[in-house]
């Protein structure tokens, strides 16, 4: 007898299992630019297949954090790991599992779309034939495909975007982090890169650290991690954040949290 | 389901891996070269200018006596090409490694070095391929030189390539050392006023040694100290089929150490931090 299939509801995030080890995990970081600190024991794990929203204003430390995941600025205390390997003592192993879109654009514009692919191809050591080949696939998953040979600088803000993403892909990642991927982007361009994302998560199994200010970017059914002033205030499934606060929703919840000030319309 | 468990991930890298990502940096570099013709004219006009004008006007003044590795006399426009090879590789040196280390390239710097590859190696790559820039540049400058009568025997253009290898590893290497260690020099004019022209005119490039010697003692020990006239006359011999050893080992020496000190002075944090802890922080 097959079980009766279960309700659909608010997917719950998957409560962490011990045995299941972390897609990534950032235990007790801390970060100075001199006498500025910009990180204060950070620890919060991403698990796999769950799409986990660092939430903090400008200046709250998420581009700090993602510089030391991808290895830009050494670690300074603490520690991190993707799927169980240390990125100061084996990057290689880890790095191999991260894919990255940064938030400032790092493709070559004078290139074409496909050559900024097999670019980064190359320097996963992944053959030319199979880059050529993955990038083909990646630019038809994203609509670009007949745009291959143009160059990026023709391309849209949006279009970049699902190119620094398929980019991010090209080496098929277990984990992908998103350093405000949205900002600069129009609504329909917005809601399709979100829809993108949370598709691999559920369709791939990829755990995602998805860093924004834009609170209208969360489901209930996501991780929160709330980063202020370079500390976690509060992390957890988003419903039991915003209960544990004492708010209604996540805006309030975020205000009593951090103190500070929302605009309306859902930024902070 | 095997994405939710600890996933295998191949430990360490297999030659064909490392092949492919060499191959893929030097690729992009020809690529980007290919569509920035600015920095091309510039980079060719610069010796250009030296060798047309400035030779021009100093061949009266210098007379050059038969020196190794040339076996007559020379004009002065013959004996300054192979310094002028070296300026193109120096400029092109300090100027890509510039950007390494400072913010014009540092989104490129970013995707570079997420890269699984040990970082080491993934600079030396970039090293590799400025140095490949830089051989489309003396190339170039060798052609339009031919029709200034600076013919150097056929097999010459081929012997010379791995010394302009060397000696553009060494220069590249040394303008990131330099980058990387030194903060005030972290725009192209101060490169160019401390580093750039006192090695240049401090070396054999535009003028033969035995004539600093007889002006200045003390500035002949100077040029014989700067690995820019070893790399010169590196070049200058192979040019004519020759190996200068004493300039090989210097060279090969330097490229080395430079090398070595480069990768590990290397910090991107740098070029990011440069624009203050505010700029790109989330």
């Amino acid at each position: 007898m097959t079980n009766p299939a279960p309700i659909v509801e608010p997917r719950e995030m998957p409560r962490p299992d011990p045995a299941v080890v972390p897609a990534l995990s950032i235990d007790g970081v801390s970060h100075s630019y001199g006498p500025r600190r910009a990180l204060m024991d950070v620890s919060f794990n991403v698990q796999p297949a769950s799409f986990t929203a660092l939430l903090g204003l400008n200046g709250a430390g998420k581009s700090t954090l993602f510089s030391l995941i991808t290895r830009l600025f050494g670690i300074q205390t603490g520690g991190i790991s993707i799927f169980g390997h240390d990125i100061s003592k084996s990057p290689g192993e880890a790095l191999r599992l991260l894919g990255v879109v940064f938030q400032p654009r790092t493709l070559d514009l004078d290139l074409s779309l496909t050559q900024n692919l097999l670019y980064h191809a190359a320097l996963h050591g992944i053959s030319r034939r199979e880059a050529a080949a993955r990038s083909a696939a990646l630019l038809g998953r994203i609509g670009l495909e007949d745009r291959a040979g143009s160059k990026v600088r023709d391309l849209s803000g949006g279009q970049m975007r699902r190119l620094e993403i398929a980019r991010a892909l090209l080496h098929r990642p277990r984990l992908l982090l998103l350093d405000e991927p949205t900002v600069g982007l129009d609504v329909k361009a917005r809601a399709d890169i979100i829809s993108h994302v949370r598709q691999l998560v559920t369709e791939q199994g990829i755990g995602v650290l998805w860093a924004t200010h834009l609170f209208d970017e969360i489901m209930p059914s996501d991780d929160l991690v709330v980063l202020h002033q370079g500390k976690v205030l509060a992390q957890g499934p988003m419903n039991r954040v915003i209960t544990e606060s004492g708010a209604l929703d996540v805006n309030t919840a975020f205000m009593r949290l951090t103190g500070a000030q929302v605009m309306p319309g859902g930024g902070a | 389901m095997s994405s939710i468990t600890t996933r295998e991930v191949p430990r360490g890298f297999t030659a064909a891996e490392y092949m492919t990502c060499l191959t893929g940096i030097v690729w992009r570099e020809g690529l980007r070269f290919l569509h920035q013709r600015e920095r091309f004219v510039s980079a060719l006009v610069r010796p250009l200018v030296w060798l047309f004008i400035f030779a021009a006007g100093f061949r009266q003044v210098l007379g050059i006596s038969i020196i190794p590795p040339y076996e007559t006399y020379i004009l002065y426009e013959v004996f300054i090409a192979p310094g002028l090879m070296a300026m193109i590789q120096l400029f092109n040196g300090m100027q890509s490694s510039l950007s390494m280390v400072y913010d014009r390239e540092m989104g490129n710097m970013r995707t570079l070095l997420v890269s699984p590859l040990p970082r080491g190696f993934l600079l030396f790559c970039k090293l590799l391929a400025g140095t490949a820039v830089s051989l489309l540049q003396v190339y170039a400058f060798l052609i339009i030189a031919w029709f200034w009568d600076i013919t150097p025997p056929t097999i010459g253009y081929l012997t010379v390539l791995p010394a302009l290898i060397l000696s553009g590893l060494m220069l590249g290497s040394l303008g990131m050392l330099i980058s990387s260690g030194i903060k005030q020099l972290e725009n192209f004019a101060g490169v160019m006023n401390f580093v750039i022209f006192p090695m240049f005119f401090a070396s054999s490039a535009l003028y033969p040694l035995w004539r600093v010697q007889e002006g200045s003692p003390y500035l002949y020990y100077v040029c014989q100290a700067n690995p820019f006239t070893h790399a010169v006359e590196l070049i200058r011999f192979a040019l004519y089929g020759q190996i200068n050893w004493i300039s090989l080992a210097v060279v090969g020496a330097c490229t080395i150490v430079f090398m070595i000190g480069a990768i590990f002075a290397y910090d991107p944090s740098r070029g990011l931090a440069r624009r203050g802890p505010a700029g790109g922080e989330g």
